[in-house]
């Protein structure tokens, strides 16, 4: 087939359509970000939140953790020895059935896995619980 | 993309109205950190889910952040209070752009 110049031109811009079109609308990813940032240097309380982690992991690459804090909007968890201490960020809209959560997590080895709830009033509050870990998580 | 990525959820069929259900989800990616290297020594680019949010009839449940910490394969077990018939809106949002969804829907007698 002859292509013509009129052809050649609108396949031109077809292929330049198609080279743009699936770059994806680049939202900004949160991240879960540092302590601080979170409770803007306010001393959480002992009570009101608590986390449930095995006393030790085998294998750092799936610990089951679970955090539960009744009241609060929000809780954050982090592995203070991990090389990005962040894990998750939980918040519950008006639908939770109750402000608890559980997942798998990372360790890079033995330490202390903190969550710190942000309750309804503005208040925080702060758990952990220290997982020895046999075989750590990040690949290395 | 990331390949052969499966949403997998489990909600009960019924409730009676107001009460709460245990929702537990699964989703079969990667979750590549970017702290890992490959033999050469070069560090394998992250790629993770980063979010993953949970609605009801349009109302929110939970909503996630989710940092390279979270497992292979992230799993969630959550509770939902369930007002009325409706469907659950489950959306997993990856690194590179992509969304995936599933829908379940749950009876009120």
């Amino acid at each position: 087939m002859e292509l013509t110049r009129r052809q050649t031109l609108a396949l031109g811009v077809a292929t330049g359509m198609t080279l743009v079109l699936p770059l994806p609308a680049l939202a900004a990813v949160e991240e879960v970000g540092g302590i601080d940032d979170f409770t803007g240097g306010a001393t959480p309380s002992d009570s009101g939140v608590t986390v449930t982690a095995p006393e030790i992991a085998e294998n750092g690459n799936t610990v089951p953790i679970a955090v539960d804090a009744p009241g609060a909007v929000e809780i954050r968890v982090y592995a203070t020895g991990n090389p990005l201490p962040g894990i998750a960020t939980f918040r519950f809209g008006p639908l939770a059935g109750s402000q608890s959560a559980s997942t798998r997590v990372r360790l890079s080895g033995t330490q202390d896995v903190v969550a710190i709830a942000k309750m309804a009033d503005g208040s925080f509050a702060q758990a952990s619980k220290t997982v020895k870990v046999t075989i750590g998580g990040c690949g290395g | 993309m990331a390949e052969g990525v499966k949403p997998r959820v489990k909600v009960p069929k019924t409730a009676s109205a107001g009460e709460t259900v245990t929702i537990k989800t699964l989703i079969s990616h990667p979750m590549e950190s970017g702290q890992r290297k490959d033999k050469e020594g070069n560090v394998i680019p992250r790629s993770i889910i980063n979010r993953f949010v949970v609605d009801f009839n349009g109302e929110n449940v939970i909503d996630v952040v989710l940092a390279p910490a979270i497992s292979t394969n992230p799993y969630f077990e959550f509770d939902a209070k369930v007002p009325e018939s409706g469907e659950f809106t489950f959306t997993w949002h990856d690194d590179d752009g992509d969304v995936y969804t599933e829908n379940k829907a749950i009876e009120v007698s």
